[in-house]
């Protein structure tokens, strides 16, 4: 049951949305981290610039990070249920006959 | 009243409640669905906040605010990782787990292998990660007593450790995972309001301007604007090279390590869908986020307002931050009675937060004991449920105990490097084996094991000849800053920190592990496959 379900065109479907997704996503923000990390050990100049008050690049960088995390998890969450979800429930329908 | 009575009248009050809580939980516990996963019926806001309460430690909230006051910006690279690393757990592993597993992180990876190799492996490292983690947990409980009510004799200390376990093995025992989610939920309001409200108050004095605040703070600090930039800590120019990889090191066992945790996957089992599991982590992210950057605030305005000679005076490694900002903003906003409830409130914060962190661990450990080694690999999956949660509560008690005993004998040890550890294995283990098991259709029995085996091992390794364990040296007061005594020194092994070189290990086992095999299972991974995707067949939640 399993294998006819995973040639099925709607699961196909399903799992190239899913992977084209997520793992161009997850090289994205793991090189965007490490890019910070790296700057943290080696750019201390540009990271120590200040561009206003006490506030320098490396403060904005990080905080970067966080508003970096909580778009992908949001984008993550619409492009799930837009787009995910409704084609998971139909491969779920079709398998089992509901 | 002193804010000693006071605290503890606020604990007793938090532990009174959250044992109501577990007994309530326990005549809803029925059979093992129960007690291993909550009967899977959390809402993803009661799991988003369990999973907050899970992840937020003593080391996260009195660590890394004290890191700050006393190094500056260095203490916001932890915040940083341990916050993106939630994206890992949220795109490639929450909702496939959910659907692919039933009660621990080998029923993943065992899916389609030989399960007794593969659970054995599991087990072996879950509970290796469980137990350093519990222990650093531990440890910090007894110093925590020392630094919040002066009690610095060994028997004060002993006592707290052993009060701490006993609540702990309590929890988890009678509860199971209901009873350790809602301890993990209550503490996670309670953090977040104390931290909301000293954060609030702290701004407040600087008129919000978060600017004038970091000014203060890097006048306070006696660095200047150093103080503000990364580099006073970790990867320093005094260290060289070994310093900088030694920060990317840690960089990378933050990020890659948190979805390889097993007190965190388990998390995933206890709401109805995969789509809840997804929304809980979401909820997770909000309010790990949000906790981390009030952090920041804690941080610097310690410096600020208590200054980073006063803090160092009292907890070198600056772990009091947080109390002592909380009384001096206090004094400052609401005369001395203020400054005293803060405190205490404060305090029993702290013991809330290792409670719950502490209850997590053991639950996950026990169950991998009970459902991974005794009903899998000893019974071979002929155990029944009932025997297999008799088992589990067992074991819950028996790691609670060694946790007890441990942690008290640790009391004079340097174990401040067990929490990076435990992310190190984590990351170089649990997650290569994760990984590859859901998208890799060729990985097999043979690849889990070296994954696992490969990436624990050679974790363990390097950290055991690195300068952690020994050849530091002694501090100014005199104490080894190793592990070993200060006069031993067999290290080789140059970093702190062993993921840089232990995860590519561990990824490289599973490939090799795999490719000098010829076994893998076609129609088990086509179930998988779908399974994980689509939830067909997927472990229902316990009806009400």
């Amino acid at each position: 049951m399993y294998e006819r379900v995973r040639q099925s065109p709607d699961f196909l479907e399903l799992r190239r949305k899913f992977r084209s997704f997520v793992f161009p996503l997850t090289a994205g923000f793991l090189f965007w981290y490490l890019l910070y990390v790296v700057m943290s050990a080696w750019a201390r100049g540009f990271m120590g610039h200040v561009l206003f008050g006490k506030v320098n690049v490396a403060l904005v960088f990080g905080l970067l990070q966080f508003v970096s995390t909580f778009v992908i998890a949001w984008w993550y969450e619409r492009y799930s249920s837009s787009k995910l979800d409704p084609l998971s429930e139909k491969v779920r329908e079709e398998a089992t006959g509901l | 009243m002193s804010h000693e009575t006071l605290a503890i009248t606020l604990f007793v009050i938090f532990v009174g409640f959250t044992l109501f809580l577990t007994l309530r939980a326990s005549r809803q516990t029925k059979d093992a669905t129960d007690y291993y996963a909550g009967g899977r019926n959390f809402s993803p806001i009661q799991n988003g906040l369990a999973i907050g309460g899970d992840y937020m430690s003593a080391a996260s909230f009195l660590g890394i605010a004290g890191i700050i006051a006393l190094s500056g910006y260095d203490g916001f690279l932890y915040s940083i990782g341990f916050l993106v690393a939630w994206l890992v757990a949220l795109l490639l592993v929450a909702e496939l787990l959910r659907n692919s597993g039933r009660f621990t992180m080998a029923d993943v990876l065992a899916f389609r292998m030989s399960p007794r190799p593969v659970r054995t492996a599991a087990g072996v490292s879950t509970i290796v990660v469980s137990v350093f983690y519990l222990l650093a947990q531990m440890v910090g409980a007894g110093a925590l007593v020392a630094l919040l009510f002066g009690l610095t004799s060994d028997a004060a200390k002993a006592l707290t450790i052993v009060a701490v376990g006993a609540l702990m093995i309590i929890y988890v025992v009678v509860g199971g995972m209901k009873g350790t989610t809602w301890v993990q939920i209550v503490k996670a309001v309670l953090l977040m309001t104390g931290a909301a409200l000293i954060t609030l108050l702290v701004l407040g004095h600087y008129g919000f301007n978060f600017s004038e605040m970091l000014g203060k703070a890097a006048e306070q600090s006696g660095k200047g604007d150093k103080f503000l930039e990364p580099g006073l800590k970790y990867g320093t120019d005094a260290q060289g090279l070994e310093g900088k990889l030694d920060l990317i090191s840690l960089g990378l066992a933050l990020v890659l390590g948190t979805a390889g945790l097993p007190h965190i996957l388990i998390r995933f089992y206890t709401v109805p869908t995969a789509k809840d599991a997804r929304k809980s982590v979401l909820w997770g992210i909000g309010i790990i986020g949000v906790f981390y950057l009030l952090t920041l605030v804690l941080g610097f305005g310690a410096a600020a307002l208590v200054g980073s000679k006063e803090i160092a005076k009292s907890n070198a490694a600056g772990n009091t931050a947080a109390p002592l900002l909380a009384e001096k903003i206090g004094d400052i906003v609401f005369g001395s009675t203020g400054g005293t409830i803060l405190l205490a409130f404060i305090a029993a914060v702290a013991f809330a937060t290792i409670l719950a962190v502490v209850a997590g661990l053991t639950l996950a450990s026990s169950s991998s004991v009970a459902h991974d080694l005794y009903a899998h690999v000893i019974r071979k999956g002929q155990a029944t449920e009932k025997e297999e949660v008799r088992v589990a509560k067992i074991s819950a008690f028996v790691i609670g105990a060694i946790a007890i005993v441990l942690g008290i004998f640790a009391q004079k040890l340097n174990v401040a490097f067990l929490v990076a550890l435990a992310f190190a294995v984590a990351a170089s283990g649990n997650l290569p084996a994760i990984l590859y098991s859901l998208f890799w259709k060729r990985f097999n029995t043979q690849g889990a094991v070296s994954a696992i085996y490969g990436g624990l091992g050679s974790a363990m390794l390097l950290v055991f000849f690195s300068p952690v364990v020994s050849g530091k040296g002694a501090g100014a007061d005199g104490k080894s800053l190793s592990l070993f005594p200060a006069d031993v020194d067999f290290h080789w092994f140059p970093l702190d920190n062993p993921g840089l070189v232990s995860i590519p290990i561990g990824f490289l086992c599973g490939y090799l592990g795999t490719i000098l095999s010829k076994e893998y299972n076609a129609q088990k991974y086509a179930e998988m496959e779908v399974r994980s995707l689509t939830g067909i067949g997927a472990e229902k939640a316990t009806p009400h």
